[in-house]
């Protein structure tokens, strides 16, 4: 495993996975913007991600693509890649890099719950396991989305009279959102803030299940009376939010598990809906991986590694620059 | 207990206080047995004295790794919190009454704490455990005052809030008189006054900026405000009995005042150390605090005695709904009738102009104020902190630069922040820590500190980061006092975060020696 360094970089045929910086050749795992960024000369990612790449930073936001699909081989010198699928959001991927019968994989951001808006995650054994930590703590234990969805719904019913803004990341958690209403039955127009349109319209392509939206308009305060509208958790604090009737500010997110944190933001109706894995899915994945060497990426690694090590595997944290503690999703 | 829980959940969560009495009012709406122990925790009224914090983690550390605990409550930084998420739940819990619950609670046998309520724990679910947690623990922190709940219960059953106050103290639980009351069963309860504690009115801190402008000086009388902690003294032929400012009787702590007191009365004031009516030290003060009894010892070093503020009942006469002005005749007449070596008169500071009340209140010379207090002579008595009557104004803070050297995260609304700072002064080439403060930043301060932590830690000891020595934080502190607890043998009153210090460079901060020399202390 000593062939890829602690910024997930493998110096030997110039690669990066997930590089913060434009560099040569980038392995991108998912759209998210802590992962994948502009101005590479060669991407090499799942078909779906290069897509969002585009619909985010425009068709020239690197020179050359290359799309795999799922389980496809690429090789650079005697390096093997392929990538599998992570379920974290539309088009997600671990990458597998397997090097004279060494396999190491390098997780990406994953969830291995249920998930309708993307291919759901497969565990890919290897020798060394590179992971993600966002929840690594065990107080992150993941409830039934469904449930949490359901939260939603009974407050749109007793709560005629206001409208609920959901806050939710413009790239895969707002699809996600829609998605769970509409396996709950729910069949009104969902109202979108305006920089997830075009992100709902590809997801509606790609035959994902959102159902009807529409990109906030009116100007009528009461028109979004008992209405649903998604929206960025930057757009939650911002004026954009005030044109609505006597708003619910609700979050669905994973950190809205602490109660503590949900105050702390201002949100009145907590939905913790994460596509993370939460504590008992990383240590499920970490030993049925059947790894020896796991490294741990961004998160709280802290627990993981203490686990790991109490599971007698080699372990140790990575800190990848760009990656903060705690805003990350 | 679910309902309950969710009520709690609810209420930490919305920040709108209407809307915190809409969910009240909708939660009691039925009066019972569930909503009698709800009245009780809301009011901070029921606790269970056997489960506490050290047991509690005694009691997860049987389920859960103790490494991986620690690590999780210091995130969540929250004891409640962190226990609810990690416990492992059994999933056919059934829930049960909020009554129920609590009587099955009451009911545990001392030998059998750990066994009964980890069972019973694992029966809940994560959020009426995190309720369970925090009623046990006491001091619920949901953002709702007492006051609140009396306001949500008066406007949902037509009584005036004054006269839920009113009767407040002379009820108990489970609040049968109450509820008959509320529901227009039967006449208002009776109360025996003269057993009963009287809730204090409480001052607001003055806005100098604003209510200087707006308020007319010759309509306030002012006193100083004194630095001990507040009484009501209750004396009768049959007895004497002093409460603190929350209503619990401390009498037996005091047996000099309780002897020595006679008269008809109920008095407001100020409890202080010293001799002939002459004040010392807080310090001196917090000898005599927390302790049930006091030996003859501890009386003759530390004897206490009442500056008086103002008086509620003469002679059985209900004086609250006089002005101040009159009360204040009442009192000189009871001192006068009484003459006593307990209790003395607090003094008027006789002033015309706002700004003539200013070198009163930062009178240096004097320690032992700590401000003034801006009463208009007009004002009734009200319970509670009523805006527009009684104001304080405290003196300046006094200030120093330190260093800052560690930090740790918050708790409650600023858990996630690294927001309770260590700093320190020089000692020859070290630093040696003064205190440590959790607040008087800016929201925006903190996060500045907060990134500055996380970029800049050289260290870690747990929970706490050690940091680049270059940050100057200057500390406002009411007091400092020298102690032989503290590595620097001083220990600071109320250290709070005055300001960040952006143009001082770390070695123009003082060393403990000129910190001492400053603040006079050996």
């Amino acid at each position: 495993m000593d062939f890829i360094n602690h910024q997930l970089f493998i110096k030997d045929i110039n690669v990066h996975i997930d590089p913060i910086l434009p560099k040569k050749t980038a392995i991108i795992t998912h759209g998210h913007a802590d992962h994948a960024r502009f101005g590479h000369d060669h991407v090499i990612a799942t078909r779906q991600t290069i897509d969002i790449m585009k619909i985010r930073y425009g068709d020239k936001c690197a020179k050359k693509f290359t799309p795999l699909r799922y389980g496809q081989k690429y090789s650079i010198k005697n390096y093997d890649f392929t990538l599998h699928p992570a379920g974290h959001i539309l088009g997600s991927a671990q990458v597998l890099i397997e090097k004279n019968n060494h396999r190491l994989v390098i997780t990406g951001d994953y969830k291995v719950g249920k998930d309708q808006t993307c291919k759901n995650f497969k565990l890919v054994k290897c020798d060394t396991l590179i992971t993600e930590a966002t929840f690594g703590l065990p107080i992150f234990q993941h409830p039934d989305p469904k449930d949490e969805i359901q939260k939603l719904i009974q407050s749109v019913k007793i709560n005629k009279h206001n409208c609920h803004i959901v806050g939710a990341y413009a790239l895969g958690k707002a699809q996600r959102v829609m998605n769970l209403l509409r396996q709950q039955n729910y069949n009104e127009t969902i109202y979108i803030h305006g920089s997830l349109e075009k992100l709902c319209e590809y997801y509606s392509k790609e035959k994902i299940n959102i159902g009807k939206f529409e990109k906030v308009s009116s100007k009528d305060k009461n028109f979004y009376e008992g209405k649903i509208i998604i929206a960025p958790p930057s757009a939650l604090k911002d004026r954009w939010s005030r044109r609505f009737p006597n708003p619910i500010i609700c979050m669905a997110s994973g950190w809205m598990t602490v109660k503590q944190r949900a105050k702390q933001q201002g949100i009145e109706l907590p939905l913790v809906i994460s596509d993370h894995s939460d504590w008992n899915e990383l240590l499920d994945t970490i030993n049925k991986s059947k790894a020896r060497n796991i490294l741990i990426t961004h998160g709280q690694e802290d627990a993981l590694v203490y686990y790991c090590k109490k599971q007698n595997l080699i372990s140790k944290p990575l800190s990848i620059q760009g990656r903060s503690d705690e805003e990350i999703e | 207990m679910k309902k309950f829980s969710f009520l709690l959940h609810n209420l930490i969560l919305t920040p709108s206080r209407n809307t915190k009495i809409k969910l009240l009012q909708d939660y009691f709406k039925k009066l019972d047995i569930n909503r009698a122990y709800a009245l009780a925790i809301l009011s901070n009224q029921l606790s269970f004295q056997f489960i506490k914090a050290s047991r509690l983690r005694e009691l997860v550390y049987e389920k859960v790794d103790r490494q991986l605990f620690d690590f999780s409550y210091d995130y969540v930084g929250d004891l409640a919190e962190t226990i609810s998420l990690i416990w492992p739940t059994q999933k056919d819990g059934k829930s049960q009454n909020l009554s129920t619950l609590i009587e099955n609670i009451e009911k545990i046998k001392k030998s059998e704490i750990n066994k009964d309520f980890g069972k019973i724990l694992s029966q809940l679910s994560n959020n009426e455990r995190w309720t369970l947690i925090k009623i046990c623990t006491g001091g619920l922190r949901i953002g709702v005052s007492e006051r609140l709940v009396k306001t949500a219960l008066a406007d949902l059953y037509n009584k005036s809030v004054n006269e839920i106050e009113e009767i407040w103290h002379g009820l108990e639980f489970p609040y049968e008189n109450l509820f008959k009351w509320l529901n227009n069963e039967i006449s208002k309860p009776k109360i025996d006054f003269k057993k009963l504690f009287h809730p204090m009115m409480l001052a607001n801190p003055i806005d100098e900026e604003k209510d200087f402008k707006r308020l007319n000086a010759s309509e306030f009388q002012a006193e100083y405000k004194w630095d001990g902690i507040r009484v009501q003294l209750m004396v009768s032929s049959k007895s004497v009995s002093l409460y603190s400012r929350t209503g619990d009787n401390i009498s037996s702590a005091f047996p000099e005042i309780i002897e020595n007191t006679k008269g008809d009365v109920v008095i407001d004031g100020e409890l202080l150390v010293g001799r002939n009516f002459k004040p010392s030290s807080f310090n001196d003060l917090q000898q005599r605090l927390n302790r049930k009894k006091a030996s003859k010892d501890l009386q003759e070093k530390f004897p206490v005695f009442i500056r008086a503020y103002d008086i509620l009942f003469y002679k059985g006469k209900d004086l609250r709904k006089l002005s101040l002005f009159e009360r204040r005749k009442y009192l000189e007449k009871f001192q006068k009738e009484n003459k006593s070596n307990q209790i003395d008169l607090s003094s008027i500071i006789k002033f015309k102009t706002w700004k003539e009340l200013t070198k009163y209140k930062n009178n240096f010379h004097d320690d032992l104020n700590e401000g003034v207090m801006i009463k208009l002579k007009n004002s009734e008595y009200l319970p509670g902190r009523k805006r527009g009557y009684w104001y304080k104004w405290k003196k300046n803070p006094k200030l120093v630069d330190a260093i800052l050297m560690y930090a740790q995260r918050g708790h409650g609304k600023r858990s996630s922040f690294y927001s309770d700072f260590t700093f320190g002064v020089w000692k020859e080439n070290e630093l040696v820590p003064i205190g440590k403060a959790y607040s008087g930043y800016t929201d925006k301060e903190l996060l500045v500190l907060d990134k500055f932590i996380r970029n800049n830690t050289t260290n870690k000891f747990g929970p706490v980061r050690e940091v680049k020595k270059e940050i100057i934080l200057e500390v406002a502190f009411d007091d400092v006092f020298p102690s032989t607890r503290h590595k620097s043998g001083v220990a600071m009153r109320f250290p709070r975060i005055h300001r960040i210090r952006w143009d001082k460079p770390i070695n123009e901060v003082l060393s403990i020696k000129e910190f001492k020399k400053e603040f006079k202390i050996d």
